[in-house]
């Protein structure tokens, strides 16, 4: 039976995957991002050994268009290409996915009415690649595990409400575990934590929220579940508000949970986080 | 219960929340910095902007931000970031140019507000 190895909750700026692929990795100031997601990796690869990871993210005008945007979207293929969002493909390899456990995921799904956009191709940009290479080893070729890529509109108001995001969660750990194949599953929630970059607000960031954030999201999910869009982007910056997306994570999660690693960094005009999650025992 | 309206009054200081009225009123602006994902379409643009933009239908007033780089402007005028930072990328400015342009203040000072200005 497949079950809920690691829940993680990660940022996804863009300027980490371009210190990735420039290896600043020992640059002054990246090395505390570098060596704060060290902890999280080395745990991922001795401990938890997923096998797939659903990774929760938002695409950025890259693959989808507004001419018809998802509000959820899953992946139901059996790879997954590296998108060009402007400035050339990044040099990772492509990704493999699971159809058949995507396929179940999107039955169980629908069956308990989240009506995903269901998607046999896409290319994945800096929502989802940021945290891949953070959080696992890759060769040349692959990757260490299989993955299933879950979108949600952020980016186009309106978008689903907290509460509808930590539902969604509930609703994926139900389908996982009624996966009768043995599959160890990790999940990411990605985005935030608070920024803006929008209009003369540009650079907002609410490094005490983030504090808390990164707390309550362990112990009080119900009541962030309760905050509405407006105040997340008041709090959070308008961008900021796609920390929902660490709420379907939390939502696939017991109801008790245990904190493995944290890690904050606020160099620039993001609250980059990581927070690594297991069920409690 | 919220209150549900067809166009939300957000009343978020400094922010132009891109929402259904934004979308329709940029859509071209958007339309057009969606195709700039080759770089095919990117050198295309670069050697003729304006025959690019009439292209895409953009209104004078847009096509005049885009000329003037005038990045507050255009976010004013719809243009939502995550598009419009290919059209940035393609003409060689940086998010955070961008930033210190919307806030009014030159990319030094800017940056200066920041804990560590390397980490770009």
């Amino acid at each position: 039976m497949a079950r809920i190895v690691a829940g993680i909750g990660s940022s996804h700026v863009p300027s980490i995957g371009r210190a990735y692929d420039q290896n600043k990795q020992t640059d002054p100031a990246w090395q505390p991002l570098f060596e704060g997601y060290e902890p999280v990796k080395r745990w991922l690869q001795d401990d938890v050994k997923a096998d797939v990871v659903i990774l929760v993210y938002n695409d950025h005008g890259t693959e989808f268009f507004l001419d018809r945007y998802p509000t959820f979207a899953l992946g139901v293929a059996d790879s997954y290409q590296v998108a060009d969002e402007g400035y050339g493909k990044r040099p990772l390899p492509e990704f493999q996915g699971n159809a058949a456990f995507s396929r179940h995921l999107a039955n169980c799904l629908l069956a308990d009415e989240f009506d995903m956009t269901l998607c046999q191709e896409m290319a994945l940009d800096h929502g989802f690649l940021t945290a891949m290479p953070l959080l696992w080893d890759h060769s040349d070729t692959g990757w260490p595990l299989q993955v299933v890529p879950l979108l949600v509109n952020v980016i186009q108001h309106p978008i689903p409400t907290a509460r509808r995001c930590y539902k969604l969660g509930q609703a994926l750990k139900r389908a996982i575990d009624s996966w009768p194949e043995d599959l160890r599953v990790a999940i990411v929630g990605t985005g935030g934590l608070s920024h803006q970059l929008n209009g003369e607000r540009f650079g907002f960031i609410n490094e005490e929220w983030d504090q808390q954030w990164l707390q309550r999201i362990q112990t009080e999910p119900e009541q962030l579940a309760d905050t509405s869009t407006r105040d997340l982007m008041l709090a959070a910056g308008a961008e900021g508000g796609e920390v929902i997306m660490w709420l379907v994570m939390r939502g696939a999660m017991a109801d008790n949970v245990e904190e493995v690693h944290r890690f904050y960094y606020a160099p620039m005009t993001t609250g980059i986080a990581v927070l690594a999650l297991q069920n409690a025992q | 219960m919220s209150t549900i309206t067809t166009d939300i009054h957000w009343d978020i200081p400094g922010t132009y929340v891109f929402d259904l009225v934004l979308s329709q009123q940029g859509y071209a602006i958007n339309k057009m910095c969606n195709s700039l994902k080759s770089q095919a379409s990117r050198d295309e643009f670069l050697a003729d902007s304006e025959a690019y933009m009439a292209r895409y239908g953009l209104t004078e007033e847009q096509k005049q931000a885009i000329r003037d780089r005038d990045w507050l402007q255009l976010t004013q005028l719809g243009g939502n970031l995550f598009f419009f930072l290919k059209l940035a990328a393609t003409l060689g400015y940086g998010l955070y140019q961008i930033g210190a342009d919307m806030r009014g203040e030159s990319y030094e000072s800017f940056m200066q507000t920041r804990h560590v200005p390397g980490a770009v």
